[in-house]
């Protein structure tokens, strides 16, 4: 087969869920050999469109005709798309954390001894896995947990996973959205490097520097439709020129003017802040760490995943995470004592969390109930809740925030994740801050929903709010923040004005500090 | 009409219990049983379920909170009733004075319980089975092995009699009750409805409210007859009612109620939202105690015993009673009215059997069916809203 040949063609393929059309007419043409990228807002109908392609949406419940090496195939479940070298690989990562890294990898092709198919050829079962891991360059034994690896490490199992099944063709969803950037290069640089070997790759993604760094060739999907393939065969192409398809319009500013300036007066401010990790109780996950935020200001706190930002934020927070924990925190120059999430919470501090689905939300709950947790108290009388009142706030907040939802009694669960995030936020302007944390505020989330959540931190800030934002995103940090300070290794290691900062001079710090404790 | 619709389908566990009523009473009619509802045993119905209805509601508290069940609540009628045997029969202790003892055993025994369960974190399940054995043991120990009764009067008196103590006035007395409780309903619902649109609040459609108001006027009217036409209303139907409107009202419109569903919704999003939720799980627990006093309390009354046996399988009927009342195993979901609805529905299967002299094989056997016929339903027709 020459290298240029069509591996997949979907051709007008039109999925409908009752009366909702969810996608139309789309069409998408992947060539043999090339990474090509899936762009579009949540909602777009990327997840559907590959859900048709690996079967899990089964034939005859879409129109239109999927191609596989120039035949018509009718998959009906994954396992016959599979036999067709499709491996989808989600972006909630399928690996059961309680078995081993081989046990993972060859879970449903499990290898089996050559007297009987029902039973494990486990010598085989971990050389093969140790093969595989090297192929993808993961250097840990085949016996360990997968509990006791990190998310960018088992993102290397699912792919050795998916090579382990003969993989021609792997659909990569969201794969470096839980990832720091440095884990993020390496499996960038690993799809390349399969691609090199004549692996075909598709691969969606909400980060746009990554697509025009890997991709051969970007389609880009809007509301059910495609809208275009762009060609990036010399990987130059320009961001704004992906965004301009995916939202419809040039959004020429990907971050919003702020027309504030912060005040000199200090906010909020911790010193010499150091805390223990709760489970390995010599280790140091915050050391001596020393910051301000002024009012008006958007601080950023940049690092690594695991420097410890979050951390930081959570022990500051009502000491809710860590242990003996000393150091000082002063709100308006008093110094106050949070030693509980209800203190921090008086104090009119605030933490929206980086996981909005594990610690933030009450997913079976309505966007009301959510809306007022932090402070039942505002809306009840002697412990007695006004139901009415709670109803009119959160409506109130829907359209302040411009929350996309049927009604607020909606649960939460049920929205996408930019609207939850929007729900988290209103959660905690709810409560009063004076100063907020934002941990990862958008992430995972679209342009769009990006761009408002944005607009928000203005206004916040132009409230003479104080807001400290911890991102992984580096062009976030330095759209958005009026100071960074970067962390790693639980310290502190600079502090930098926005104007001094950038990419590289974040990064550098980073790397010259890394191990020199 | 649409308005009336909904209505029914977000009601319809209560369409499937008065769908199991009339089916009954069809039968029962038919093949000369009598009538599942003469007043003599509408008031049976009342008193037999009595204690079900009283640990469902302490139930549907932890399974919201965690998801959790209390395996020990049966062990637990039973330790408490034996100590009020104890304390009222061997010893004639003070009436007021052993009730109030065997109160508070029942607070201590739910703090033990929620003390590993909530500050240790031990799992609920394994507290509870060992509190099943241990609290049996207990009670076994108490009693020596032995049943004791009869209970004095003055204390029966508390949990069996009928309001008015003289049955002449008992249809007067029990109708003009009614009409009260009926004027007092109807004024209250106005005048929610006025108020909120005063403040300019939504309010729901019209047609939905006043069927609404109708249904529920119906049921309050008939049941006050039904009563009427026997003794009057039972002691332990005040009860019930003050119990059941008093944890309803915990668990919608207070602060702590919210929490509760919060913690078991999430609880990690409830701890950094600032609910302290270790002393929730544990009060939880400790109420689960308090109420299991209180149903052993009526059910030494009911039996006018107290037995080593007593509460056997009482946890599960309150838990079956949770369940098919719409709670989630997954915690945060669940409605007080849901557990009572379960708990009377198990309770209409068993009296409806019985008239019809089904052998007790059977019923149980039934009643296993039934459960996961409930459930399933539930969990079927909420699929299909959604998709």
């Amino acid at each position: 087969m020459d290298k240029t040949s069509t591996i997949l063609e979907m051709r007008n393929i039109t999925k409908r869920f009752g009366k909702v059309t969810a996608l139309s007419n789309v069409n998408l043409k992947v060539t043999q050999g090339e990474v090509h990228a899936l762009v579009g807002e949540n909602g777009a109908g990327k997840s559907t469109l590959m859900n048709v392609l690996s079967g899990i949406y089964p034939f005859g419940s879409y129109e239109g005709d999927v191609v596989v090496d120039g035949e018509i195939c009718q998959f009906h479940d994954i396992s016959e798309s599979e036999k067709k070298g499709i491996v989808i690989i989600h972006q909630e990562l399928a690996l059961v954390p309680y078995l081993s890294i081989a046990e993972n990898i060859f879970l449903g092709n499990e290898r089996t001894a050559s007297y009987s198919k029902r039973v494990m050829d486990w010598p085989r079962t971990f050389q093969r896995a140790k093969e595989l891991l090297e192929l993808v360059g993961l250097h840990e034994d085949p016996s360990t947990l997968i509990k006791d690896i990190g998310v960018g490490k088992q993102q290397l199992v699912e792919i050795a996973k998916a090579i382990a099944k003969n993989v021609r063709l792997l659909i990569l969803d969201e794969p470096t959205a839980s990832l720091n950037e440095t884990d993020s290069q390496k499996l960038l640089d690993l799809i390349a490097k399969f691609r090199d070997e004549g692996m075909t790759s598709i691969i969606i993604s909400h980060k746009l520097n990554e697509i025009s760094y890997i991709a051969n060739n970007i389609t880009v999907i809007r509301d059910g439709t495609t809208i275009e393939t762009l060609d990036n065969s010399n990987h130059d192409i320009q961001e704004s020129r992906i965004v301009a398809g995916m939202v419809g319009r040039a959004l020429t500013d990907r971050f919003p003017k702020r027309n504030t300036k912060p005040s000199d007066e200090v906010l909020f401010e911790v010193k010499n802040w150091t805390a223990y990790h709760p489970l390995d109780r010599t280790r140091k996950v915050c050391d001596n760490v020393n910051l301000k935020l002024k009012k008006g200001e958007v601080v950023g706190l940049s690092g690594l995943m695991g420097a410890g930002r979050t951390e930081l934020a959570k022990s500051v927070f009502g000491h809710s995470y860590g242990v003996n924990i000393s150091g000082q925190v002063l709100i308006h120059g008093q110094e106050v004592h949070l030693n509980t999430v209800q203190d921090a919470i008086d104090h009119h501090l605030a933490y929206v969390t980086e996981d909005r689905k594990g610690d933030g939300l009450l997913l079976a709950t309505p966007i009301v109930d959510n809306t007022t947790l932090a402070r039942l108290d505002k809306v009840s009388s002697h412990n007695v809740i006004d139901r009415d009142k709670e109803v009119v706030i959160a409506n109130k907040y829907r359209q302040d925030l411009k929350t996309k939802c049927a009604s607020v009694y909606q649960n939460v669960g049920n929205l996408s994740g930019g609207n939850q995030q929007k729900v988290l936020l209103a959660k905690w302007m709810f409560a009063d801050p004076d100063i907020l944390i934002l941990d990862e505020p958008t992430r995972g989330i679209d342009v769009g929903a990006k761009y408002e959540i944005y607009c928000i931190i203005n206004e916040l800030v132009a409230q003479g709010k104080g807001v400290l934002m911890i991102s992984s995103e580096l062009p976030e940090i330095l759209g958005m923040c009026d100071r960074i300070y970067v962390m790693n290794e639980a310290r502190i290691v600079a502090e930098m004005p926005r104007s001094e900062a950038s990419q590289e001079s974040i990064m550098s710090v980073i790397l010259q500090t890394s191990g020199k404790k | 009409m649409n308005q009336i619709t909904n209505i029914l389908k977000r009601n319809s566990l209560l369409m499937a219990l008065i769908a199991v009523m009339i089916f009954f009473e069809i039968i029962i009619r038919l093949t000369g049983h009598g009538s599942l509802f003469s007043p003599a045993n509408f008031t049976n119905i009342i008193s037999q379920n009595s204690y079900v209805i009283i640990l469902a509601v302490g139930m549907l508290f932890c399974i919201i909170a965690c998801g959790n069940i209390d395996l020990a609540v049966g062990s637990t009628v039973a330790l408490v009733g034996a100590i009020a045997g104890v304390l009222m029969v061997n010893l004639e202790f003070n009436i007021y004075a052993s009730i109030a003892i065997c109160l508070l055993v029942g607070i201590v025994i739910g703090a033990w319980q929620g003390f590993w369960i909530a500050y240790i974190r031990i799992p609920a399940f394994i507290v509870t089975l060992a509190g099943m054995m241990l609290f049996r043991g207990m009670a076994l120990l108490v009693l020596d092995g032995l049943t004791i009764s009869p209970f004095p009067p003055e204390y029966l008196r508390f949990f069996t009699s009928f309001i008015p103590r003289a049955r002449a006035d008992a249809f007067t007395l029990t109708v003009i009750v009614t009409a009260i409780l009926a004027a007092l309903y109807l004024f209250a619902a106005f005048y929610d409805r006025m108020s909120k649109q005063k403040k300019g609040y939504e309010v729901e459609d019209k047609t939905a409210f006043i069927f609404k108001l109708c249904a529920v006027l119906f049921a309050l009217i008939a049941s006050g007859l039904l009563l009427a036409n026997n003794k009057g209303i039972p002691v332990i139907l005040v009860l019930l009612t003050v119990i059941v409107l008093c944890y309803s009202f915990i668990a919608n419109k207070t602060v702590a109620g919210r929490r509760l569903y919060a913690l078991g919704g999430n609880e990690k999003a409830a701890k950094l939202s600032g609910v302290n939720t270790n002393r929730m799980l544990f009060l939880t627990y400790v109420n689960m105690g308090f109420l299991s006093a209180v149903a052993a309390l009526v059910c030494v009354a009911r039996f006018n015993s107290a037995a080593p046996t007593a509460g056997n399988g009482y946890e599960l009927d309150a838990i079956g009673a949770c369940f098919i009342g719409g709670a989630s195993a997954y915690g945060g979901v669940g409605k007080v009215g849901g557990a009572v609805i379960g708990a009377v529905f198990m309770g209409v299967l068993n009296n409806g059997m019985s008239i019809l002299g089904i052998d007790a094989n059977w019923q149980r056997t039934v009643k296993g069916l039934v459960l996961l016929l409930a459930v399933v339903i539930d969990v079927l027709s909420k699929k299909r809203v959604q998709a």
